[in-house]
């Protein structure tokens, strides 16, 4: 009696909604600090909120324990450059990385997250995540270190990013808030911010969210705000009949949509690239495969031949153990699962980039299988019991699961999906063998723009996590968090009470019930997101122009006026999945009005206009800041290191200690 | 079972997103309390396991198996066209075994590193 077929078809009468329904009901929230999105990033912020003593209010769509799109686990705490065994600096490592991104994305969220990755790593240490090898099980292994205890990845010369037992690392935060007295509503959906007087551009003074159990209506007021509330992430791509989503499926991108409103100011949202994970991927770290967590593993064909792995420069590489060591020349490999183009300067070693061509040669056959037995028992241990295991979705999806069925990495090899020859050609980045990477099937990015206090444009608004553009890694979230928190907090303490606009409740209260009401025709959320996918696909693809590009604004425009005014919701979960329509609508025009204003392709950006196809023209070499002023969409030029311009300093270093209120 | 057929659409897919072992499972809804996508709704009778609402919108993160008090009580599934290429073969004997397959091997005990 598992499913509601089941239920209802053996009879039993229709089961009523099995929560109060109270529409239109008002709640009202007040609070010193208001923190939006209780994933990674906003647990972080609200935590270190919290210990400045002020009164924080945490609100989630899901639900808090473990909620997020790094809630369900982690098992790389990344660029943790001022951990005691690190060779990189803070320096060394943004340096790198600038090089690596022409400049773009290397704001302060990165150089943050470089300085302050180990401290948020103890951090959560010290609530109960374990983050060392406290039981000696890998002791003797070349990526432990004896003294600290550590577990390394990737680089095991540089030691920059850790392995964690993350599995339950959320929990942990969750415990943390309830420990301190963290205000948190869980299933509640926000839906607007609110500013002073009502008006777009000014000071952000609270939010309005809707309870998708009750549909009862909520206004937060807060002295300080900070939006967490990750990136949207089904904008060009959905389905539920074929999975895998990456994304979870609350990621609809409110974070952008309210923030966009209220008048705050966005960078790179012109950025989008082949979704990796698309509904033709395969389980996350499930299947065989060579990167991210199972960065090393042995590969083999079909008669247990190995595939042979390279260094940057094409030499073959003799041992194992140099797999996990920087190439010659190399000052440090770059940890994957991050947006950083795979480059020259940063690359780890691959498997032979030759390889498609190899098996259409008969010299490999089909199908591959990953290999764990051909490792030493602790980096076979590393891959199929640490990473996997504590990696995001992977401790019962995949470890506990397939162990059940028989699974033995001591005895078994995985096979890796049989693709497309050509996806062979890349054992990482791109193509690490969980995904089916299709160009129209896009994956954005961009966010908002934040200054060294990670303060938006707007008084009063802070972002941490995928909402802010560059921002969206693990550690990065975390780290951004917890600085997003501290600084809106110690804003909170001298600002003035903030005022909530009656008029603006309204108004939202207003518009977000309309999909309850029974219409002629109604059409349900599913239908309307893929229909705005759709639009997103052909209209804002691989390839733009001006015409198709003013051609999907103003599709996305008829839907609001058609299609999204008949949208019908039955329940209060119903009606939040309505409303993440209304984002994505709002998401979807924000995108295109970036992709209109930059008339160059990009290489960084992975954008490519045909009308404008020069790549990277120097004058094009800037931010195109992009927000809206009285309804106006207003735009101009940024330099994207103006974190190092005036009004700052032209070093990081100085930067940061001015700014970070340790 | 019921005498009587219902005009019943067709299921979501995936059909099942998390299974419930009666026997196992007391109903105290924990796993409806955390489900991130609220896809378990409480049973209208006390005692019995929720009611998969929303399967479609499992983001299969197993957060709910790992929240469970009552061990063997709430499975989770892959949705088919993602089990179906799980598939591994074992090196001495050339055996080749799959998720969800109809005899499977005993189970590997071993535990998660930690």
């Amino acid at each position: 009696m598992t499913t509601w077929h089941e239920y209802i078809g053996s009879g039993l009468p229709f089961p009523a909604w099995p929560y109060p329904v109270r529409y239109g009901n008002e709640i009202r929230v007040t609070s010193d600090v208001l923190v939006l999105g209780g994933g990674i990033a906003g647990c972080h912020a609200a935590i270190n909120a919290r210990r400045k003593g002020v009164h924080v209010v945490l609100v989630e769509k899901g639900a808090t324990k473990w909620s997020g799109h790094g809630g369900a686990g982690v098992d790389h705490w990344l660029n943790a450059c001022t951990n005691p065994c690190s060779s990189v600096t803070p320096e060394e490592f943004v340096e790198s990385v600038s090089r690596d991104c022409d400049g773009y994305d290397c704001g302060p969220p990165l150089y943050i997250n470089a300085q302050e990755a180990y401290d948020t790593l103890l951090d959560i240490e010290r609530m109960g995540v374990r983050v060392r090898d406290a039981q000696d099980e890998f002791k003797g292994a070349a990526f432990r270190d004896d003294t600290t205890k550590l577990l390394f990845a990737y680089d095991y010369k540089n030691r920059i990013d850790i392995r964690v037992h993350g599995h339950n690392v959320k929990p942990c935060l969750y415990r943390e808030l309830k420990r301190l007295g963290v205000e948190i509503h869980d299933r509640v959906m926000i839906t607007a911010l609110l500013t002073e007087g009502g008006r777009q551009g000014a000071r952000v003074v609270g939010a309005t969210g809707v309870n998708t159990r009750t549909g009862e209506f909520h206004i937060f007021s807060g002295k300080a705000t900070v939006v967490a509330m990750q990136a949207p992430g089904r904008l060009w791509t959905f389905s539920t009949e074929n999975r895998s989503m990456w994304h979870d499926l609350n990621n609809s991108g409110e974070g952008f949509a309210i923030a966009w409103d209220a008048g705050a100011e966005f960078i790179n949202l012109e950025k989008s690239w082949p979704a990796m994970i698309t509904p033709y991927s395969y389980i996350p770290y499930g299947v065989g495969n060579a990167s991210n967590t199972w960065y090393g593993t042995p590969i083999v064909d079909a008669n247990g031949k190995e595939v042979p792995w390279f260094d940057r420069d094409g030499n073959g590489l003799q041992f194992l153990e140099a797999r996990f060591q920087p190439s010659p020349g190399q000052k440090f490999i770059l940890g994957p699962g991050q947006h950083v183009p795979h480059t020259y300067e940063n690359d780890p070693r691959i498997l032979a980039p030759d390889l498609s061509e190899r098996i259409r040669k008969g010299e490999f056959v089909l199908p591959l299988y990953a290999d764990l037995t051909r490792l030493p028992e602790k980096e076979r241990r590393a891959i199929f019991g640490l990473m996997v295991g504590n990696e995001g979705k992977t401790r019962i999806p995949v470890y506990d699961i397939y162990t059940k069925a028989g699974f033995d990495p001591d005895k078994d090899m995985l096979q890796v999906p049989v693709l497309p020859i050509d996806a062979y050609a890349k054992s990482s980045g791109v193509n690490y063998w969980a995904g089916k990477s299709m160009p129209l099937l896009r994956t954005g990015a961009g966010g908002l723009l934040v200054d060294w206090d990670l303060r938006t444009n707007l008084e009063g608004l802070y972002g941490a996590g995928g909402t802010v553009s560059g921002a969206g890694a693990h550690s990065t979230a975390a780290t951004c968090g917890r600085y997003a928190g501290r600084k809106a907090a110690a804003y909170a303490i001298t600002a003035a009470e903030p005022v909530i606009d009656p008029e603006q409740t309204h108004r939202e209260k207003d518009l977000i019930y309309t999909p309850l009401q029974q219409k002629k025709r109604s059409i349900g959320w599913k239908e309307l997101n893929a229909g705005i996918c759709r639009i997103m696909q052909d209209y804002c693809g691989q390839y733009k122009n001006q015409e198709t590009l003013a051609a999907g604004l103003r599709l996305l425009g008829e839907l609001r006026e058609a299609e999204y005014s008949r949208l019908y919701a039955a329940t209060p979960h119903d009606l939040g999945r309505a409303l993440e329509c209304r984002t994505m609508l709002t998401v979807g025009e924000m995108v295109i009005r970036a992709c209109m204003a930059r008339k160059a392709s990009n290489r960084f950006l992975s954008f490519t206009r045909i009308d404008f196809p020069a790549m990277d023209p120097p004058e094009w070499h800037t931010y195109l800041p992009i927000r809206l002023q009285d309804g106006e969409v207003q735009i101009r030029k940024l330099p994207v290191d103006y974190h190092l311009r005036p009004p700052y300093s032209a070093s990081y270093a100085e930067n940061y200690w001015l700014h970070c209120e340790p | 079972m019921s005498e009587k057929t219902y005009m019943l659409p067709n299921q979501p897919t995936p059909n099942r997103a998390v299974d419930f072992n009666p026997d196992k499972c007391n109903g105290c809804n924990r796993c409806a309390e955390i489900c991130r996508n609220d896809v378990l709704m409480p049973n209208p009778e006390k005692g019995k396991p929720p009611i998969v609402l929303y399967p479609d919108e499992c983001w299969n993160c197993g957060c709910c198996v790992q929240e469970c008090t009552h061990p063997g009580a709430i499975e989770m599934l892959h949705p088919l066209n993602q089990s179906i290429v799980v598939i591994w073969k074992r090196k001495e004997t050339g055996e080749e075994f799959r998720l969800g397959m109809k005899n499977p091997p005993e189970p590997n005990d071993k535990p998660a590193a930690g």
